[in-house]
């Protein structure tokens, strides 16, 4: 079966900056990957490598088989128009660490607005998901509600809404909760575990190794633009062979020490 | 640093009673300057009130006459007509004008700056002339493929009447004002939201239409509004190529019966009108396009209590905020 996400020698720079130097990675059906490291070790680059927000420089990068960004006629590569790189994206759900929500509208608005405008939705029944989505993140009763009367726990999980109202069959989750006052940490993670539970494959960059070693089926540990060390979180989080690993997790787990 | 050293401040006193969970019912702070400053300043409207109502030389009566006149109730329709048409063609022209500057094609964005740098560099009287005269370079102008055969062409006098001179002039000017006011408004959007509605899957004329316009509108309204109250007063600039419009049809009424300021007042009447319509106007707008913003309820503290200092009737006061 071909895997959701799959990348080969991935490579990206900003300028003379290499932030990832040759990744490898594979995302099955179903399955969790959580990408941990300090910041700066590329992790978010990847993530938005793979809904093509940034553009790939060397490597190849499929979603579901299909080439992400290019078109490849006999051995050359063409780049996809801005119109078929959104045909692209509207099946990879995306989360933001500042959530991205859009101010000048409701809650529920804000779900209806991509089925209406891109999938060309009857509005009735747009605004009948959203509300199932909206009562699925435990926000039945804040449709009516701008973003801005929101608390960030609450817009985080309007934007997990609003990105599986495209009904995506992949979701990237972008550093979810590290924007969020601690107390308010707990809610969307619960959403986040529960959509793992019903099936959904996700990538997910995070800080939450409890969360990491709970939910994810694999994961894996960067560091200046390389993966260190991969496997199950039980032996990547509990039971870390490489030095570097070791370090990183000494310090996020304790940080007082 | 992180060691725990000795607290070193006195324990705070532990209170003998527990405060009372009562409202606080404080004697508010007595702004005494600001009763002086309000003293002086009543005191000198009333000096001004009473000179307006009183110095006869304003001729009141005078200017009630001629409110209505037909001439300069002509001057006053034409006056609208220039303002509306020309921020017509200004909004239009300067939305597309910010949305080319914009564009990742160098041509397109280069082809955008010229035109703003081209009509906010010259003056607007130098461009209302330019228009008016034509005529004098392109005696002609003509529908038709360039170096080939022409399918329609005109006379250039009888296509730009006054009329239609100081539209070209006032909006083409305008558009290139505009045009900085949108891109400014545009740039105001985070550019997350741009990621955002790229991520579900939405195509770049969509975005700018349902996701960067609306709120890019909130920074470009006030100016707007600016723009179109300095459009109002800048029409009167038409008088060079000689057409009209109130202050024309005012300047020429007084030449001939030298009734100088009670005409001016009258002028200054008009314009006042209008000018009050077009903030409450801009006010409705504001006030739409300010959805989702914590700062759409305004700050109402009563400015009875924000000069006297003193409580009035039981309600809880305070600043009311956006709900939690």
């Amino acid at each position: 079966m071909t895997p959701v996400v799959s990348a080969q020698k991935i490579c990206k720079s900003f300028g003379s900056v290499d932030v990832l130097k040759g990744i490898d990675l594979e995302v099955h059906e179903r399955e969790v990957l959580c990408l941990i490291g300090p910041s700066g070790s590329g992790k978010s680059t990847l993530l938005r490598c793979i809904n093509h927000l940034e553009k790939v420089d060397a490597g190849r990068l499929y979603v579901d088989g299909v080439l992400v960004g290019y078109k490849q006629r006999g051995d050359k590569l063409h780049e996809l128009r801005e119109k078929e790189v959104a045909v692209q994206r509207k099946d990879i759900g995306m989360v933001f660490q500042r959530f991205n929500l859009f101010p000048h509208m409701t809650a529920l608005e804000n779900i209806m607005e991509a089925p209406v405008q891109v999938r060309r939705e009857p509005k009735a029944q747009a605004r009948q998901r959203a509300l199932e989505l909206l009562d699925r993140v435990g926000l039945a009763d804040k449709a009516k509600n701008y973003p801005a009367q929101l608390s960030g726990g609450q817009q985080q999980r309007v934007a997990i809404a609003r990105a599986l109202a495209m009904q995506p069959k992949l979701m990237l989750f972008d550093e979810p909760t590290s924007a969020l006052d601690p107390e308010l940490v707990g809610d969307v993670l619960g959403v986040m575990k529960q959509l793992a539970k019903d099936g959904m494959t996700m990538v997910v960059v995070t800080h939450e190794m409890q969360f990491a070693r709970e939910v994810a089926d694999k994961v894996l540990f960067m560091d200046g633009g390389v993966v260190v060390e991969e496997g199950p979180p039980d032996q990547v989080i509990g039971n870390p062979r490489e030095e570097r690993t070791k370090e990183f997790l000494a310090r996020v787990l304790n940080p007082n020490a | 640093m992180s060691s725990p050293s000795a607290e070193s401040t006195a324990p705070a006193p532990e209170p003998d009673v527990a405060p009372e969970a009562a409202p606080i019912r404080a004697v508010p702070v007595r702004h005494y300057g600001r009763w002086a400053a309000g003293v002086v300043i009543l005191f000198l409207a009333f000096i001004v009130v009473r000179s307006v109502v009183t110095n006869s030389n304003l001729q009141w009566d005078v200017v009630g006459e001629y409110l209505f006149d037909d001439r300069i109730l002509r001057g006053l329709q034409n006056t609208l007509i220039l303002t509306g048409i020309s921020m017509v063609i200004g909004v239009v022209g300067g939305i597309l004008l910010a949305v080319m500057r914009l564009s990742p094609n160098p041509l397109m964005s280069g082809a955008a700056g010229i035109y703003i740098w081209l009509f906010r560099g010259t003056p607007l009287i130098t461009q209302l002339l330019v228009w008016n005269y034509l005529a004098a370079a392109y005696p002609r102008v003509g529908l038709g493929i360039p170096f080939g055969p022409e399918f329609v062409s005109w006379n250039t006098n009888n296509l730009i009447n006054l009329f239609a001179a100081s539209l070209l002039g006032l909006g083409l000017n305008e558009a290139a004002y505009m045009a900085e006011i949108v891109r400014g408004g545009i740039a105001s959007v985070d550019s997350g939201q741009l990621e955002a509605a790229s991520a579900l899957g939405m195509k770049r004329t969509t975005t700018l239409r349902r996701i960067i316009l609306p709120q890019a509108m909130r920074v470009i309204i006030p100016p707007t509004g600016n723009e179109t109250i300095a459009m109002l007063k800048t029409t009167s600039l038409v008088v060079v190529i000689g057409y009209f419009e109130l202050m024309v049809s005012v300047q020429q009424i007084y030449a001939q019966n030298y009734k100088i300021i009670p005409l001016l007042l009258t002028a200054g009447v008009w314009y006042l009108f209008m000018t009050s319509i077009l903030t409450l106007i801009q006010m409705q707008i504001e006030k739409h396009f300010s959805r989702g913003t914590s700062r759409g309820v305004a700050n109402q503290a009563k400015w009875r209590s924000r000069m006297l200092g003193f409580r009035f009737g039981a309600g809880r006061g305070g600043a009311g905020g956006a709900t939690a």
